[in-house]
């Protein structure tokens, strides 16, 4: 607990700058307003002003806080956590193609990685165009993948975890090359000596060095899968998650829905990396490693 | 008693380099007998590391012939003929002690009531009993490389091929774990090839000494050791001892008088 004192420091700093950002921002209107109206009004009734505005620039805080609250936990006083109005329901429709396309992209990682590793040819040829496929801007290819996969019937949940996994699968492989040839040429050699097989190898040495280089992967691996599964909301029109819930905003300069949407996000990001941050603490312990 | 187990002969190897060739090994002629304990000693590049990796067929001869136990090297190694312990310990950090000596029992295939027998009783023979459930960091430089040693000999192996096994220990360890071998070799009358850079554990520990010297790797001597196979560590006092560590010496010498 003694870090307490400085992760606290640094939130409230956080909160001076928004507070003051949010004064800065939506003072011209709280003054334009004045005018129109024809009053005067002074320093202390336009900062009150700035707080409270329907569709700030920069919202305050404690205004996010409070639609947030209102679309989650008031929502489920009320029971009606999953109507469409809560975010709970739209956190939980982005989450699915989140936790969807985190697997696949996981999967189609951790198998690109083997195949870079054991085969040569794929060594050769692969790892470019691994590289290639993420200099393209997501925001580029996303609708192209929703009106194919459309073509073919496909809709719904799976092209956004198809989003998802085209950008979560390349920290994995990177990581998992990287891990799964970390054993030294001696321990390798100590292998041969005991005419292990492919197979041995991999499971009883190679696998299990990799674990340490996994985990930060897997990390960056699920942000980049929520980032994804929001970016596949945005081009479709969609009208639940929380890409659904930016774009709504942004059509409608509902500043303040935008920015609970936003935070919701990241509070979902940082829980999720904070989970396999828990798992590789477990394993790697167990592992005798950590 | 006096039946081959590893037979060198012309046996040569050449690594192309960008520099040009690099005759790692050139014509060499070995016979190693079983219950041998040979010891190859020379300085850096003089092929001793290479020619221990062909016995093992870590490394692929470019001319020449070796045997092992009466076959070549690459069925030796696929029958398990040999143990090898190498420089550094390499034990696997996420296995336990016992988990480390079980790895290449696991790999062979061994049932598991049989692997648990020969971990208690390789532990025994590196006196590392109680010490099967630690993790490697829980232990210093000169016992992991006992479990390592363990972890040779588990598979009941007839052959004990080691290169520099003691090179990164300290001066005290290495007499203790010197004279632990010593005790190790005359208890299982194993066939022992042994790499070192040193003059005094070289005639400590064998029955054969090979000199090798570098640029091209040959050997340049071949020692048959005097001293009972009894060996206390004063024995390194002895006239005898000290008689021999000077032909290892003048061979190293002479090896290196080309250069």
């Amino acid at each position: 607990m003694k870090n307490i004192g400085p992760i606290l420091t640094v939130v409230a700093a956080i909160f001076v700058l928004w507070y003051a950002g949010a004064v800065a921002l939506n003072a011209s209107w709280a003054y334009d307003k004045a005018k129109r109206a024809n009053v005067e009004i002074t320093f202390s009734e336009m900062v009150t002003d700035t707080m409270n505005q329907k569709k700030p620039k920069l919202p305050a805080p404690h205004q996010v806080g409070k639609e947030i609250w209102k679309t989650t936990g008031e929502m489920v006083v009320k029971g009606r956590a999953f109507s469409k109005r809560s975010l709970i329901y739209h956190s939980w429709i982005t989450l699915s193609a989140t936790l969807l396309g985190f697997a696949m992209g996981t999967a189609l990682g951790v198998s690109l990685s083997v195949g870079i590793v054991y085969n040569r040819t794929m060594d050769m040829s692969v790892m470019p165009w691994v590289i290639a496929s993420q200099t393209i801007p997501i925001l580029a290819i996303a609708p192209m993948i929703i009106v194919v996969l459309n073509a073919i019937g496909i809709s719904g949940l799976l092209p956004k975890a198809v989003i998802s996994m085209y950008l979560s699968f390349f920290p994995v492989v990177v990581g998992m090359v990287k891990g799964l040839r970390s054993p030294d040429h001696m321990m390798v050699d100590q292998m041969k000596t005991w005419s292990a097989s492919k197979g041995q190898e991999f499971w009883k040495l190679r696998l299990p060095s990799s674990m340490p280089f996994l985990f930060p992967s897997l990390k960056v691996a699920m942000a980049a899968s929520l980032v994804g599964a929001i970016v596949g909301e945005l081009p479709t029109g969609a009208v639940a998650g929380l890409g659904a819930r930016l774009l709504a905003g942004s059509y409608y300069g509902q500043t303040i829905q935008i920015w609970s949407a936003l935070i919701t996000a990241a509070a979902l990001a940082a829980a999720l990396v904070a989970i396999i941050g828990v798992i590789q603490k477990v394993v790697l312990k167990r592992m005798g490693m950590a | 008693m006096n039946d081959t187990v590893i037979s060198a002969t012309n046996l040569s190897l050449t690594f192309e380099t960008n520099d040009g060739p690099v005759h790692a090994l050139k014509d060499v002629d070995l016979d190693i007998n079983r219950g041998d304990f040979v010891s190859f000693i020379g300085p850096s590049g003089c092929g001793k590391t290479t020619f221990l990796r062909c016995m093992a067929d870590l490394e692929q001869p470019t001319a020449g012939e070796i045997t092992v136990n009466g076959v070549s090297a690459a069925e030796a190694r696929k029958s398990r003929a040999y143990g090898y312990v190498f420089q550094h310990a390499g034990l696997y950090p996420w296995r336990t002690i016992g988990g480390n000596i079980r790895l290449p029992l696991e790999v062979m295939g061994i049932s598991k009531a049989e692997q648990d027998k020969s971990v208690q009783e390789v532990l025994e023979l590196v006196h590392l009993e109680g010490f099967e459930n630690k993790f490697p960091w829980q232990l210093s430089g000169g016992m992991q490389q006992r479990a390592s040693i363990a972890r040779a000999l588990a598979f009941q192996a007839d052959i004990l091929l080691m290169d520099e096994p003691f090179g990164a220990l300290d001066e005290i360890v290495r007499d203790h774990l010197n004279e632990q071998l010593l005790d190790l070799w005359g208890r299982t009358n194993k066939t022992i090839g042994f790499v070192t850079h040193s003059i005094p554990e070289a005639v400590y520990l064998s029955t054969k000494i090979v000199v090798m010297s570098p640029r091209p790797g040959r050997i340049t001597d071949v020692i048959e050791s005097t001293l009972p196979k009894e060996r206390p560590l004063d024995i390194r006092d002895s006239p005898e001892f000290i008689e021999i560590a000077h032909r290892v010496r003048d061979g190293l010498r002479a090896g290196h008088g080309d250069d």
